[in-house]
């Protein structure tokens, strides 16, 4: 395995007493797709929080080439190269496409080369360059989770976390998706996927975390796709 | 005829003092869901620097008042920061608290009677325009009025932070998700506050040159209603009503029989109480729910 540009130490976290992760331990390569599925609950967006920030870990560490990124504000891990897609997209639906991909600009630790990658992440989704200057609110959700990708994009993370981008969309947008994070893959981005829909994850990633309970249950390869009772454990987690 | 078109322009011109202060307040709020009670001391601060400038030249009280009030609005700031992950009550009291700090301070330093800043008294004269008699100031309100909520506007529209505060007031979570800095952000909508403020003073202290430590306390109260009235969650709503309610309270200040002013307020909150209960969501707000509001 690459070194580690991604690394979760034996993390847990708590909301008020209760832990929601309990002790998982993970690693992405440089360049690597790792995939994270289980049921609802099971602690996958936390974890995802935690890396940003946005939870504060109640034990373990989150490591970014090595350095630490716990007690580090969102806003200078953001800066630091990490960009999550969040769940449900959160587009800002009262701004425009453009004003949605130029806030991404501010995860970017500088300018220079903003116009080349906003045309780049453009270029991504024909979909975005085609509505530029329309509310985010009027397109599709297909569309919403491209801009929200896009947005990602434009601060050229090198780790790119994504949690659960096939939400209530059609299979075929889900396709769509998925074709260009095999772009995004191609670049050379590392690429932490969240998914409840193990199918699209599984045959996705390098490798598939199952996590059920805040703990990790098993781990899948490419290989499982077509494993039925593997896939099984993958939904319920157990 | 005359009269009434007299008695529009003077509501006008203390609707658009009002919206100042609205806009203030709502920017604040926008960013940091937070109700600034203790906007009305900017208020309060900027007069009192006008009064110990008094007697030097007036580019030197502008200044000083400007200074004033967007250094003590940056000192809400800080005093505040504590407060971003606190319940909205919290946040409520807490700027009560300082809001009544602030006036105690103002009392124990200039006293219960009132000094007079007798800045721009020139702006008090006025102008015929055929049968209307307008005085200056009416129409310098109207005038900066305008082109501050105009510049404010594109301000936010056009430029990189204005996008950020735009976002940040919408989802500031995702804002900072997406690196935007949270601390840049409020400061800026504290700093834009203060000089919304600090230009509202000085109109009102031309009009109203008596101040007291509780200038600014008495002028944020209706403008708040205003907000509330208008639809607090929306920069543009909040505006809209504190303009209406500094409209609101000219007119009925001007149709109220003399011996009736001391019932202005009474009028005013009346018609307040009426609008909500026919538009619970805001008076220029598109039907939305009201849980949010004050």
């Amino acid at each position: 395995m690459p070194d580690a540009m991604l690394e979760v130490r034996d993390l847990e976290i708590r909301y008020g007493g209760v832990p929601a992760v309990r002790g998982i331990s993970l690693e992405v390569g440089k360049g690597e797709v790792v995939g994270l599925v289980g049921p609802n609950g099971a602690g996958k967006s936390s974890t995802l929080l935690a890396i940003m920030g946005m939870v504060a870990p109640h034990r373990g560490d989150v490591l970014l080439d090595g350095r630490t990124l716990v007690g580090r504000s969102t806003e200078a891990i953001v800066r630091g190269g990490v960009s999550l897609v969040p769940e449900g997209r959160r587009i800002f639906p009262e701004l425009t496409v453009d004003e949605n991909l130029r806030l991404g600009l501010q995860g970017r630790r500088s300018r220079e080369g903003a116009e080349e990658d906003i045309e780049q992440a453009a270029a991504l989704f024909p979909v975005i360059r085609e509505a530029r200057d329309r509310h985010a609110g009027v397109l599709s959700g297909g569309q919403q989770q491209q801009l929200a990708i896009a947005r990602a994009l434009v601060a050229r993370p090198s780790v790119l976390l994504l949690d659960e981008p096939s939400l209530g969309l059609a299979p075929k947008v889900v396709d769509d998706v998925f074709t260009a994070l095999a772009e995004i893959r191609e670049r050379g981005v590392t690429i932490l996927l969240v998914e409840q829909r193990a199918q699209f994850a599984v045959g996705f990633a390098d490798r598939t975390h199952v996590l059920a309970n805040g703990q990790f249950r098993l781990t899948l390869t490419p290989a499982d796709a077509g494993d039925t009772d593997k896939m099984a454990a993958a939904y319920f987690g157990s | 005829m005359t009269d009434a078109l007299q008695t529009i322009i003077d509501a006008i011109a203390l609707g658009s003092v009002y919206a100042l202060v609205a806009m203030g307040i709502g920017l604040v709020f926008g960013v940091m869901r937070l109700v600034n009670f203790a906007h009305g001391e900017l208020i309060t601060a900027g007069a009192y620097a006008l009064v110990l400038t008094n007697h030097l030249p007036l580019a030197v009280g502008l200044l000083v008042c400007f200074a004033t009030v967007i250094g003590l609005a940056l000192a809400m700031e800080v005093a505040y920061r504590p407060l971003r992950t606190s319940p909205p009550t919290t946040m409520l009291v807490t700027t009560f608290a300082v809001s009544f700090l602030l006036q105690a301070v103002a009392l124990l330093a200039f006293g219960a009677r009132g000094q007079n800043a007798n800045v721009l008294e020139k702006l008090n004269t006025a102008v015929s325009i055929g049968d209307l008699r307008i005085r200056w100031v009416t129409l310098v309100s109207i005038a900066l009025g305008a082109v501050l909520l105009a510049g404010m506007a594109l301000f936010l529209r056009r430029t990189d932070i204005g996008l950020q505060m735009r976002a940040a007031a919408m989802d500031f979570r995702t804002a900072q998700l997406l690196g935007v800095r949270a601390t840049k952000v409020i400061r800026f909508a504290f700093v834009l506050a203060g000089v919304l403020a600090a230009c509202a003073t000085v109109m009102l202290v031309v009009s109203r040159p008596l101040v007291t430590p509780s200038y600014g306390f008495q002028l944020v109260i209706p403008a708040l209603v205003g907000v509330v009235v208008g639809g607090l969650d929306r920069l543009t709503s909040a505006t809209l009503g504190g303009f209406a309610v500094g409209f609101a309270a000219a007119v009925l200040g001007d149709v109220l029989p003399a011996d009736g002013r001391v019932f202005l307020d009474t009028a005013l909150f009346l018609l307040v109480i009426v609008v909500l209960l026919v538009r619970p969501g805001g008076l220029f707000t598109r039907s939305r729910a009201a849980w949010e509001r004050v």
